[in-house]
């Protein structure tokens, strides 16, 4: 009965409808599959990791065991965190400047600031090999130096995302509150502290989140410009595929995702924070 | 006031120009202390420029202005002593009420034990005791206007400028607040300079008005003068509503005048205007100075002279249109000369607008101090 007592679906509630969920469903299966399956064969107690042997956790005390992966680990999270706060300060003192200033050539900056962003990733790659090739950039010094190059080249494609994001929250800043501030005896750098920091303060988190974890995965520029003894995460698990796929790439993989979801999840709300102070 | 007054705002010359546009053109005006002024005109007219230039926020392109005797050209906005309430109120969205109000002292410098009493004191004045710890987002318009307010009074400004205070008030709480405002400068004795374009909020609160016109002060006068005896078309038509007729002044002495108005027929007044004999002027008549009556029983409608008492002006005409808004009506009625004139009735008893109706045919009269003679 309780089926027939529903209330009829209204034109619009396309969620109601049985093709509309069949389709969402697809989809998902589509998107998410392969994800859920790499994970739960992180679990496949088996070496040629095809069939379905059994429940275990050996792999991930394996891969955690894996001196190689957990140095690759440590130098990914290294460079994601200099990158993060390079791109921080870059990106919004490049946000507040566009925002607030007018300057020669303003249209030119503005224009190319986020070329990074569309130039396809390949060819930053290029461009950053025959680059730090061309300057002489040192290969071999000490940990975490020997980062340089990788961090350079991180911090370059993703500032343009933190500039984006503040830029969007600057737009929304109202005057006033400034010439308010000043208005009560504020000088040009409290106003800056007081006030248009604490405004683009959600924008600063969600930039520095989206700079992190796009540091963290990324695989092809990192590819063209890591030496022998600099190699990241994903750099790493795309060495051990080349072998064979074990468990162990599930695991180290499975990590990877976990970790980069948590930061979204983080980002998303911190961006939810900035929803809720537009609504006044 | 019984002191005479002294000035604590002299604009002298004042102009300010963007570009090829005049914002404000030449403006001269002294602000008393301890008044409440208001800057009322259109929007676009230059008061908000105006304001801001006291503030410090725009420079006026030439003129100066001074305040408590000091030129403040090159003195920048932190360090004025005036103190702005904005339009949008300008809340700082991040702090506490509490934090909003003692922004300025911390700025200053002032210590913990003192910032508190005085954040105390201005939360007190301004009604919002106890709101302290309260967060601007959850407090209606209203009360983030006060917040505005607390700020600015915490500072103990010269002069409070307010720029559109009320106009993001519902109609009720704009009433309500138009009253606060006037008691709340009365009791800190401040002197308040506020920017309108509502007529209504102008005259309730100020002492005097500053009428602005495309960038010039078209009148300076106290809210009744400014009714009553309005200097130019411009601020009799912006100021309250105005029949205005178009003339030649006939006869001008010292206990009476006539204008011949193509309009309205000759009307005549019980003083002298002092104007060329044969000028163009205009003749103002406001619609609530005007009585309306049936035509007298019994006589010809054409007897209208005779309803009218001695020495008054009178006219005919036929209702053509009617709005009744609750406690008055207005009529809009056609004149033999084919002209419009709008009278106001106050609605006195509960069945007045039930007198007249449409096409209608009535008498009016007025006193013959009631019309303004108008040169510009």
């Amino acid at each position: 009965m309780a089926l027939f007592a529903r209330a009829p679906i209204a034109p619009l509630e396309y969620s109601r409808t049985l093709w509309m969920r069949l389709w969402v469903g697809a989809v998902m299966v589509f998107l998410y599959a392969p994800l859920v399956v790499l994970m739960i064969f992180s679990f496949n107690d088996s070496k040629r990791n095809v069939v379905w042997r059994g429940f275990t956790t050996k792999y991930y005390e394996k891969a955690l065991g894996n001196d190689q992966l957990v140095e690759a680990l440590l130098n990914s999270l290294t460079i994601a965190a200099l990158a993060t706060v390079a791109s921080l300060l870059l990106g919004a003192v490049a946000a507040v400047m566009l925002w607030r200033f007018r300057f020669p050539l303003k249209g030119a900056v503005d224009g190319t600031i986020s070329l990074p962003i569309i130039v396809p990733e390949i060819c930053l790659g290029v461009a950053f090999l025959m680059f730090f090739a061309a300057v002489g950039w040192p290969t071999d010094p000490v940990w975490p130096f020997n980062l340089g190059a990788i961090t350079i080249a991180h911090i370059t494609f993703c500032f343009p995302f933190v500039t984006m994001v503040v830029r969007s929250r600057l737009a929304t800043f109202n005057r006033e509150q400034e010439e308010a501030a000043k208005d009560l005896g504020a000088s040009e750098w409290q106003v800056f502290r007081d006030v248009l920091i604490p405004h683009i303060k959600p924008a600063l988190v969600a930039g520095a989140l989206l700079s992190f974890t796009l540091s963290l995965d990324d695989f092809v520029i990192t590819y063209f410009t890591s030496g022998p003894d600099t190699i990241t995460f994903p750099v790493k698990v795309y060495s051990m595929v080349r072998f064979s796929v074990t468990p162990e790439v599930n695991a180290a993989s499975t990590l990877l995702i976990i970790l980069t979801v948590i930061l979204t999840f983080v980002a998303l709300k911190a961006q939810g924070v900035k929803a809720i102070a537009e609504t006044h | 006031m019984t002191e005479p007054a002294k000035p604590i705002i002299q604009i002298q010359n004042v102009s300010k120009r963007f570009g090829k546009v005049t914002a404000v053109d030449n403006v001269s005006l002294d602000i008393n202390a301890g008044e409440f002024f208001v800057l009322l005109g259109p929007s676009g007219c230059g008061k908000t420029t105006l304001l801001r230039m006291i503030a410090g926020f725009e420079l006026p392109t030439e003129g100066k202005i001074l305040i408590d005797g000091q030129d403040m050209a090159g003195i920048p906005p932190n360090k004025r002593p005036v103190n702005m309430v904005f339009q949008s109120y300008a809340v700082f969205p991040h702090m506490s009420v509490a934090d909003n109000v003692a922004y300025g002292l911390k700025i200053a410098g002032v210590k913990g034990g003192e910032v508190r009493d005085r954040v105390a004191e201005a939360l007190e004045l301004v009604k919002l005791g106890g709101f302290e710890t309260r967060m601007p987002d959850q407090m209606s318009g209203g009360q983030r206007q006060r917040v505005a307010l607390a700020r600015s009074l915490v500072m103990r400004p010269k002069v409070l400028l307010l720029d559109e205070p009320l106009s993001a008030l519902d109609a009720k709480l704009r009433a309500q607040m138009q009253f606060e405002l006037s008691d709340l400068q009365e009791k800190v004795g401040i002197t308040f300079v506020t920017v309108t374009h509502d007529q209504d909020e102008a005259l309730s609160m100020a002492c005097r008005i500053g009428v602005i016109n495309k960038g010039e002060v078209a009148q300076l006068a106290t809210p009744s003068d400014l009714y009553e005896y309005p200097a130019n078309r411009f601020v009799a038509d912006f100021v309250g509503s105005v029949n205005i007729f178009e003339g030649k002044l006939i006869l001008d002495e010292p206990d009476k005048a006539a204008v011949d108005c193509p309009g309205l027929g000759k009307v005549y007044l019980n003083h002298g205007v002092t104007g060329p004999h044969g000028a163009d002027v205009w003749v103002a008549l406001r619609p609530e100075k005007i009585y309306l009556h049936v035509p007298g029983a019994g006589k010809a409608v054409n007897a209208a002279a005779q309803d009218a008492p001695d020495g008054h002006n009178f006219a005919r005409g036929k209702i053509k249109g009617m709005s009744y808004l609750g406690d008055i009506t207005l009529f809009e009625i056609e004149l033999e000369t084919g002209a419009r004139i709008r009278v106001s009735r106050p609605n006195l008893s509960r069945h007045d607008q039930e007198d007249f109706t449409w096409d209608d045919k009535v008498s009016m009269h007025w006193r013959a101090d009631s019309p303004v003679v108008l040169l510009g």
